[in-house]
Order: structure tokens, then sequence, then C-alpha cells
């Protein structure tokens, strides 16, 4: 292998792989909660991108608590000691809006729809709850150690002309999405409470008659809901930065990522998460540097396909791709 | 007195009366069919009888137990199963899944009564780690009845078990119907195909706009010229 073609190898990875794989799993945690809610309680949860937000907030919150008290992790960000703080306050939030809201149109046997337009409402009360509590400015709030791998080091290290970076909390990311997904697939494929959450979004009727308690699915499955979330929000804002707006855009590309896996299904949202995330990476990355090492001789223009501007066009894109050609997504998930 | 019982049932949906006075009963190591044309109210009343329907009048009990007040759920766990018509299984299951969602309310170590469930079907043995949406529609409705009597119901109801498969399949469903209720357990079904069903009905009840038309063992009924004239097609 030649020296240019390594290069391009790091390059790829450096720029298109490490923020790739990062960016999906933060996607992937995202619409497995939205494919959650989609496939228990029926319909398409438009605050989630802002649920997402309340659980990283409360998670900034203590981590600055943490940091004036003077604990921390040592290389490690000290928000991962204040997640819990942030998944139980968001439980309490998705609960507390399960019991005012949704349970009212449950009992009623609202039309889905009607279910999402009152998700449109919660969305906006809880972005109000966060930008009332902690502004709608960005915040930072990583700590510990920066980075796993320096391009600096990396060129030292093999003499490339093109370094390599990985950040810590892309790392973090990876493992804490992988744990958290070998988590739910094993509580749901061999718990009994799992299976019952399983049972009852196949079929519900067959679920009450084989004794199955929806109080108590209902509950499991916002509890989950609410640590999914909250692990989205917090390692995309350590990876990234923490401003309410971004996360209710992210919105867009979650669902995207549910839809296109196949929404309902755990292992469509994941699938989707990373497609998403590799699309909206692949589209808008300029190739010439790239096509440089490849070719010999670097192109004039940048050969970029899409403005990073334009990067929500690609999930946009995508929707209207699957939904045009395969409506339940690539595992064939629930109809919308 | 019959192990379970509906006497004298009145009711239907909203103002609309479907059951006119109907009794049916069920006794331990029984077969009992409903039969009777579309709209005699046949399932009505099955679903009456398991408590998915509001009477006005009648009487509903379980071993001699006054049952009215409970609702399906809960008559599951006093020892009624109940097997739906359609969407009976959980497709996206697999079979032993489906079974373990059967014993769902049971605290006890279930294993023993899965084994028996794959004694009486033996393809779903074969077939357990396969989803249930996955199999033909006889094994479907197995897996159905095998859900059903996982908590270990005395009553097995079951609503049009052969609809929609083929009579090779039907004959078998049959057979192993016989072989539940041979095990003791009280079976009350609703059933299309008339003439297959009170072939292996100890009692039938032919049911004519939620009225007991006729009322006798299976053999009798099919014997009677004018249950045949009018019910079963000469």
């Amino acid at each position: 292998m030649s020296t240019d073609t390594i290069n391009a190898l790091v390059l790829f990875a450096n720029f298109i792989l490490v923020p790739g794989i990062t960016y999906g799993s933060q996607l992937a945690l995202g619409a497995l909660g939205i494919t959650l809610v989609y496939a228990v309680l029926r319909f398409s949860n438009f605050a989630h991108g802002d649920t997402m937000a309340f659980g990283c907030m409360f998670t900034i919150l203590t981590t600055w608590w943490l940091q004036s008290m003077g604990v921390s992790l040592g290389p490690l960000p000290t928000a991962l000691l204040a997640l819990p703080v942030g998944i139980a306050m968001t439980a309490v939030l998705v609960i507390v809006f399960d019991k005012l809201v949704y349970k009212h149109y449950r009992e009623q046997k609202s039309a889905p729809v009607v279910f999402v337009i009152a998700s449109v409402g919660v969305m906006f009360v809880t972005n109000g709850l966060v930008r009332f509590i902690i502004g709608p400015n960005d915040q930072q709030f990583s700590d510990g150690m920066r980075f796993l791998v320096r391009a600096r080091d990396f060129k030292k290290a093999t003499g490339l002309d093109e370094g390599l970076t990985i950040k810590l909390t892309q790392g973090l990311t990876v493992v804490i999405a992988i744990v958290a997904m070998l988590l739910l697939f094993y509580f749901l494929q061999r718990t009994r409470t799992g299976k019952a959450m399983r049972a009852y979004s196949d079929n519900e009727d067959l679920a009450l008659l084989s004794g199955i308690d929806p109080k108590k699915v209902v509950i499991t499955t916002w509890l989950i809901v609410a640590a999914l979330t909250t692990l989205a929000g917090v390692l995309y804002g350590l990876d990234k930065s923490f401003k309410p707006f971004t996360y209710f855009q992210l919105l867009l590309p979650m669902f995207a990522a549910a839809i296109v896996g196949g929404v309902g299904k755990p292992l469509g949202a994941i699938l989707g998460g990373f497609i998403v995330a590799f699309s909206e990476i692949l589209l808008t990355y300029a190739y010439k540097k790239l096509i440089g090492y490849i070719a010999g001789e670097r192109p004039e223009t940048l050969v970029q396909l899409l403005s990073t501007d334009y990067k929500f066009a690609v999930s946009f894109m995508i929707l209207v791709v699957v939904l045009l050609w395969r409506p339940t997504g690539i595992l064939r998930g629930k109809t919308i | 007195m019959s192990l379970l019982s509906g006497k004298n049932m009145v009711g239907g949906y909203g103002k609309t009366r479907i059951l006119n006075e109907c009794t049916i009963e069920v006794d331990r190591g029984e077969i009992a069919v409903i039969v009777g044309p579309n709209g005699a109210g046949k399932s009505t009343a099955m679903k009456a009888l398991f408590g998915m329907l509001e009477l006005t009048e009648g009487s509903v009990t379980l071993d001699g137990e006054d049952i009215m007040h409970l609702s399906p759920q809960e008559r599951v766990t006093r020892g009624m199963g109940f097997v739906p018509q359609t969407n009976n299984v959980f497709v996206s299951m697999s079979v032993e899944e489906n079974l373990q969602m059967g014993a769902f309310t049971r605290t006890d170590e279930f294993q023993e009564t899965i084994d028996q469930v794959y004694e009486l079907f033996p393809i779903l043995a074969e077939k357990r780690r396969q989803a249930a949406g996955e199999l033909s529609g006889g094994q479907r409705q197995q897996v159905a009845v095998g859900r059903a009597l996982m908590t270990k119901p005395t009553v097995l109801m079951l609503d049009e078990p052969t609809a929609g498969v083929s009579p090779i399949v039907m004959d078998e469903l049959f057979d192993r119907i016989m072989e539940v209720r041979n095990t003791g357990i009280a079976v009350l079904m609703v059933e299309q195909n008339a003439r297959q069903a009170l072939e292996i009905a100890d009692t039938g009840y032919v049911l004519v706009t939620g009225q007991n038309k006729y009322t006798d063992t299976g053999a009798a009924l099919l014997a009677d010229s004018e249950v045949r004239k009018t019910f079963l097609g000469g």
C-alpha cells in the first residue's frame, strides 16, 4: 500500500468514520426512544428532542454543582457522575406529562394524530422549561481528558501527513451507546417485563387477555425512554455542546433514523441512526483532499456535494425516499 | 350444575339486543358447540360468558359461583381460557414466548405446562424459536390454543378456531381439541363448520336471533332432519 493510500484512509477515518460512528450512536440512542414510544404508546413523540435537552440540562446543572464541590472523575467527564440525576429528573418529567396529558387521551382512545398534536404541546412546554431554567445559550460542561488520540502524536508516531484525532467523548459515546443497547436488548428479549412490553406492543388486546398490566408497561416504557433520551442528550452535549435549539433540531434526523430503520423496531432505530449520520457526513464532506490522495492530483473545487448548512435536508431526502419506496422502513416496521 | 353456565342471557351492543334469553352450558370433559346462521349471536354469546359484553338480564356462573361482576382478565385467573377468532397470537414473538405470555399471570414454575402443550402440539415444539407470524394458519391456531392453555384453565373457549384453515387442518385441529377435552377441560366453541363441529360435540346449541332454537347432543342434532335441512344444508 502506498503512503498516499494510507493517508487517504486516515483522512477518511478522521473526518468521516469516527464522526459518523459517534453521531450515529447518538442518533441511534435518540431514535430508540422514539421507536419505543411509537411501538408501545403508539404515537410519534414530537417532544423527544426537547426531552433530550431537559435531561441534558439537569445533568449539566448537577455537573456544575459537583465541579463547584471539587468532585471530579479524573480523566472522565464529571457529567457521567451527574447522569443518574438527569435520568431521574427526566423520568419524573415524562411520567408527569403522561399522567397529565397522554393518560387522558389513552382513556379516550384518541386517534394517534391527537397524541402527536398533544406531544407538540408537551414539546413547547418542555422547551419553555429548559429555556427558563438554563437559558437558550450554548453551554460547555465537558471536562477531564480531551483526547484519546491526538493528531500531532499520531503523525509523529506514524510519520504520515494526515493525523487522526479521537476525542475522549467520541470513545465514550460509542462505548456507552453499545452498553446501553446491549442492556436494552437483553431487557426486551430475556426479561419477563421486557417480553410483556413487546407483547403489549404486538397485540394490545391479547396482552390484556393474558393478564399484562398496561399501566406497568406504560411506566416501564417511559422510564427506559427517559434513560435513553438523557444518555443521547448528554453524549451529544459532551461531544459538541449543549444548546436547546440544536436539540429541537435533532428531532428530524432522529425521526428519519427511526423511520428508515422501520419504526417500532429497536434494531431498525440503530441501523437508521447510522444511515442518517453517515449520509449527512458523506454528502456534506469536501472530498478535495481525499481525491487528491487517491488520484494523485487535487481537484480545483472543494468537491462538496452539499454545504453543511443543508445537513438537515439530507434527513428530509432520506425520509422522502424511504416513504416513497419502502414506507415500512428497512426492517419492515409499522406504517406511520 | 354445569361448570360454566350462562342462563337466560339478554344483552347486546348499545341499544341493539343480540341475545334474547340465550342459555349456554358446558361441563368438565365435554365439548359444547354453538352453531347457527350468521348474525345469530354465536360469538356474542361466548363474549357474554367471558365478560366482554354487558348483560341486562340472566346469570353467568363458574363452578356454581356468580362471576357476572368479574372482568375478562379476572375470569382468566379464575380458570377461563379464551382464544379470540382473529389476532390471537403475538406475531412478532416466538412460539415459546407466546406460551410464556399465556402464563404471564402465573407465579409458579410453568415449564411443565409448556412441555404439555408441546406434547399436545408437537409441531410447536419443532418451531418453538420461530416467530408466530411466520407460521401457517393451522399452526398459528395451535399457538393460540396453546397460549390459552398456559393458565391451566378449567374451561377453554374457542371463537371459530377453524376459520380460514383448510379441511385437512380443520380435522387435525378438531382432533387436538378432543384431546384437550379428554384431559378433563370443558371446551366451548363457536363454529362456522357446523356439521364437522357437531360430529365432535357432546352438546350442540343451535342459535337463531339470539335464542336457543335446538339444544341436544351433537349426534342427535346431526340426525334431526329439520336441523339438517335448515342449518346444515340437507
